[in-house]
């Protein structure tokens, strides 16, 4: 119950700066963006120097007035920073703009994988990348580069924490390790599972209820869901997700301009990666990387994230016609 | 930088980037549903089952084990509460850390770590293991003050097996002790595993293994609920356990003491039957050990002390050990000889101290020197004449002596309700040929004609053949237990399950020959006179000494002789006389003579019998 209310704090917290950002004229969004993204970077700079450790990694800046996660507020900065810089550069966007472009995403990037913290990183990076795709990235050089990232790939292993190499080799084979790291993925596909078809009713689920699933009000949350509302709960969720996500993507398409879209898009379909990432580590096709599903998941930074995220969203929506004219 | 483009915001190129990226979305969502899909309806039973199996926590609740009784309802073997500490989570990794905390509370030795360690490997999640058992007051008292110290150890009360008797009844009652992996292996292989836990109970010799079934009653099972700690919430279901039905036996507990006394420090057995239905009134086999050792659990170095010390406390002597009979088998030799008419009760030799085959110089001496004259039958067994049992032996032929040793319970098992018993030999030349792959010479014949040569002999199966001597009809099955209720209330369940034995089917002249010369032997005159002297019952009975070894034609010299090389001395006797009640066999090892040294212990026992029944 506790967790009830206090996840309700969050969301009215969250809800009203939605309603804020959603509110601002459109013109106070894109010139926020650089200062926004410069403020952001200090923060995670400032954190991987003086931040607070726990569990391992160091993603926590204390500010005395509020403890904050830098690379959450990322997710939103990055996109909003270059959507306004291919905005600014419309008319004589080149190959350089882009190299530019990659490097104001890739330095975010790096500083929050070394925190470590290899879900945000993933989030921040794909919703960068979304920007520079549709700014009309040169497909070429998308395919060269995914073709050399495949080829580093097996050198790159070197470079990860050993946490994160279990976590993948876990994933391969949850039961090497029953007990350890691949508990939490047996549990969660036990939970779901066994929920069958129909589900095991609400607060009926065993696995959550009696604590074999870890993390059920968190990044979990989705095996709770399928193991008490089962398959046909499932599917009305991934119904709503897609349903938000196909809304984003008409906003996107109507924006007013090419910052809005560029914005909209990378924020709706970061949002898709966002439940995709967190449903595939629950039911065990992904490696657990620690991201929240999105809206549903116990927890104040991701709801802000994302609730900020669908402010903008909004805030494109009801500015579209005045720049139409 | 001057050169310029078509704008970014023109809808085309961006359209064609957000239906790709559509379908890339839908192509990945597809990827999802495929495997709930796989996990919610094509796999769900399975991941149902190992919910439960997470949730469901079967732990078993142990019966009450019945008592056993003596057929005047005293109490032999009961249960007591006490404390047992339990390791109740075996997912512990710090093992060696929390004994050698626990170690200054309580003792653990060594070999308790190992087994703990070992149990560990093997038992299943939240199975419960014994650390100690049985422990004392002071114990307790320790392990209470500092059990906070150990939150996965756990006392717990537990029913333990106490045998009020100890030593006196150990070989006739067994012990129970917690199953072995051996035992688990072969309730597996019967199909009774599942009856059992892994820190159970398990009768093992004696009265507690034979009737373990009827003893050990039915586990209940509590199912309970528990989250992921293994901390049980609630009790979904629980099947009470069913107690274990108590076993009444036919053992006179006086009579077995005065059976244990009457032995004293010798190591021997006796065992005393109702010589008309063979329910078993004494069973003593010496030494004993505590049985109390094998329920408290002890180390290895006890366990050696005990298995190889050169007494062999652990043998069952009754049914278990074999003796050459001796004299003791002369009675079944004569019945032969007269049933067969190859001697009447009148016929008689002159005995000059030694038998020859025809034809061969070798001597078989008699134990008298110089022999003892004219010799019939009836003083051929009050005297224990060799020689006449020589020529008899030789004049039947071993096929002959076979079949009627045979017709008394030698050389085949007695059927007594016990785990197992020794079968004995009672030689032919089959069996010798099986044996040994030799023919028979006749000279084999003649030392079976007194007991010595390949006969082997249980003491139960001595009772059983004197007790069918007795009653002149039957060859009893002996029996521990034929009460389905107490049979010292007098509720009508309490008669008896008739027992039928073998009918002897052997002329009861003849018998009554036998009979009559058994009792001359406790008669002045007689072998056992000595031993009978003063009795205000009349007794019969034959005694012998069996050799141990082999003197080769030396003289036999008692006291140069090491103990475990001097004779055996055996008794097999019954009473009264005229209306036979109780028929017994004494064997003392390396006790020297029959009549001097078995006798007098039976003497005893029987005095014990009629005094407690005037």
């Amino acid at each position: 119950m506790n967790k009830v209310i206090a996840q309700g704090k969050n969301f009215i917290f969250a809800l009203i700066l939605m309603w804020i950002v959603a509110k601002i004229p459109l013109d106070y969004l894109s010139r926020f963006a650089l200062p926004l993204y410069i403020f952001t970077m200090v923060l995670l700079v400032l954190t991987a120097l003086i931040g607070d450790q726990a569990k391992g990694a160091q993603r926590w800046l204390d500010l005395q007035v509020v403890r904050i996660q830098p690379s959450e507020l990322m997710k939103i900065a990055l996109p909003l920073m270059l959507a306004w810089y291919f905005d600014r550069y419309e008319r004589v966007i080149g190959a350089k703009y882009y190299v530019v472009a990659a490097l104001l995403l890739l330095a975010p990037v790096i500083l929050i994988l070394k925190q470590p913290d290899l879900g945000t990183s993933i989030l921040v990076f794909t919703s960068g990348f979304f920007v520079l795709f549709f700014a009309g990235m040169s497909l070429r050089v998308l395919a060269f580069i995914v073709t050399l990232s495949v080829l580093v790939m097996p050198f790159a292993w070197g470079v990860l924490e050993p946490y994160q190499q279990t976590r993948i080799l876990t994933l391969l084979n949850p039961a090497s390790d029953p007990l350890g790291a691949g508990y939490h993925t047996i549990q969660s596909t036990i939970a779901i599972g066994s929920g069958g078809f129909w589900g095991k009713g609400w607060m009926e689920g065993t696995q959550s209820q009696l604590n074999f699933l870890p993390e059920g009000a968190t990044d979990f949350v989705f095996a709770v869901l399928g193991e008490e509302f089962g398959f046909i709960g499932v599917l009305f969720i991934f119904l709503a997700y897609l349903a938000l996500i196909w809304r984003g993507l008409q906003i996107a398409q109507r924006a007013p301009n090419l910052f809005s879209r560029l914005a909209a898009t990378s924020i709706t379909l970061t949002f898709f990666i966002y439940a995709f990432v967190n449903v595939g580590m629950v039911i065990g096709l992904l490696p657990i990387v620690g991201v929240p599903l999105p809206l549903i998941s116990f927890g104040g930074s991701s709801a802000v994230t994302v609730l900020i995220g669908i402010g903008i969203l909004m805030n494109f929506r009801a500015n579209r016609r005045l720049v139409q004219t | 930088m001057s050169r310029y483009r078509k704008p970014l915001s023109e809808l085309g190129g961006f359209t064609f980037r957000i239906r790709g990226a559509i379908i890339f979305m839908l192509i990945l969502c597809v990827f999802l549903l495929g495997r709930l899909f796989f996990l919610q309806i094509i796999n769900s039973e399975y991941y149902q089952l190992r919910a439960e199996n997470n949730r469901i926590n079967v732990s078993p609740i142990l019966p009450n084990r019945g008592l056993i009784y003596d057929r005047n309802g005293r109490v032999l073997a009961k249960n007591y509460s006490s404390y047992a500490l339990e390791l109740q989570d075996n997912s512990i990794d710090d093992l060696d850390q929390v004994l050698d905390e626990l170690g200054d509370i309580v003792e653990v030795s060594a070999e308790e770590r190992a087994r703990i360690e070992k149990a560990m490997k093997k038992a299943g999640r939240f199975a419960n293991i014994i650390i100690r058992d049985d422990l004392s007051q002071d114990e307790i008292a320790r392990f209470t003050a500092n059990g906070f110290r150990f939150p996965r150890i756990k006392l717990r009360a537990q029913l333990y097996r106490e045998y009020l008797y100890g030593e006196l009844t150990s070989h006739l009652l067994g012990y129970v002790r917690r199953v072995s992996e051996v035992d688990l292996d072969r309730l597996e292989k019967r199909g009774l595993r599942a009856s059992y836990i892994n820190s159970d109970w398990i009768g093992k010799r004696g009265v507690e293994a034979f009737y373990e079934s009827k003893l050990r009653g039915r586990l209940g099972l509590n199912h309970v609920e528990v989250d992921s700690s293994g901390t049980e919430l609630r009790v979904l279901d629980r099947q009470h356990p069913v107690g274990g039905e108590d076993v009444f036996l036919t053992i006179d507990l006086a009579l077995q003491k005065a059976a244990f006394d009457a032995l004293g420090n010798e190591s021997g057995a006796l065992v005393a039957l109702d010589a008309n239905d063979g329910s078993v009134l004494a069973f003593v086999s010496k030494p004993g050990y505590d049985p109390s050792l094998f329920v408290r659990g002890f180390d290895q170095s006890t366990w050696r002390q005990i298995r190889d010390a050169e007494d062999r406390p652990l043998v069952n002597r009754v049914s278990d050990g074999v003796y050459p009979p001796g004299s003791t088998l002369k009675p079944f030799i004569a019945i032969a000889g007269l049933e067969e008419k190859v001697r009447t009760p009148e016929w008689s030799m002159w005995d000059p101290g030694f038998f020859s085959l025809p034809g061969s110089q070798y001597k078989f001496r008699d134990w008298k020197k110089g022999g003892h004259g004219e010799v019939n039958l009836h003083k051929a067994i009050v005297e224990s004449v060799d020689t006449y049992f020589y020529k008899l032996a030789h004049d039947l032929e071993i096929e002959t002596i076979h079949r009627y040793l045979t017709r008394f319970g030698f050389g085949s098992k007695t059927g007594i309700d016990l785990p197992r018993e020794a079968s004995g030999i009672a030689p032919s030349k089959a069996w010798k040929k099986r044996r040994f792959e030799q023919p028979w010479y006749p000279g084999d014949t003649i030392s079976v004609g007194i007991g010595q040569g390949y006969n082997l002999v249980t003491p139960l199966q001595l009772a059983v053949a004197t007790a069918a001597l007795a009653n002149g009809q039957t060859l009893v099955r002996p029996v521990l237990s034929r009460f389905g209720a107490r049979p010292f209330s007098d509720r009508a369940s309490a008669s008896p399950q008739p027992n039928p034995g073998q009918p002897l089917m052997l002329s009861s002249k003849h018998i009554h020959v036998l009979q009559k010369a058994m009792e001359d032997v406790m008669r002045s005159g007689g072998t056992a006179a000595g031993a009978a002297r003063g009795a205000d019952y009349s007794m019969a009975g034959k005694t012998g000494t069996a050799q141990v070894f082999s003197l080769k034609g030396a003289e036999y010299d008692e006291d140069s002789l090491e103990k475990r090389l001097q004779d055996h001395a055996l008794f097999v006797g019954y009473a009264p006389a005229n209306q036979p009640t109780i028929a017994l066999a004494v064997v003392v090892e390396n006790g020297g003579g029959g009549g001097s040294v078995a006798a007098p212990i039976a003497r005893k026992v029987f005095d014990a019998y009629f005094d407690a029944r005037p």
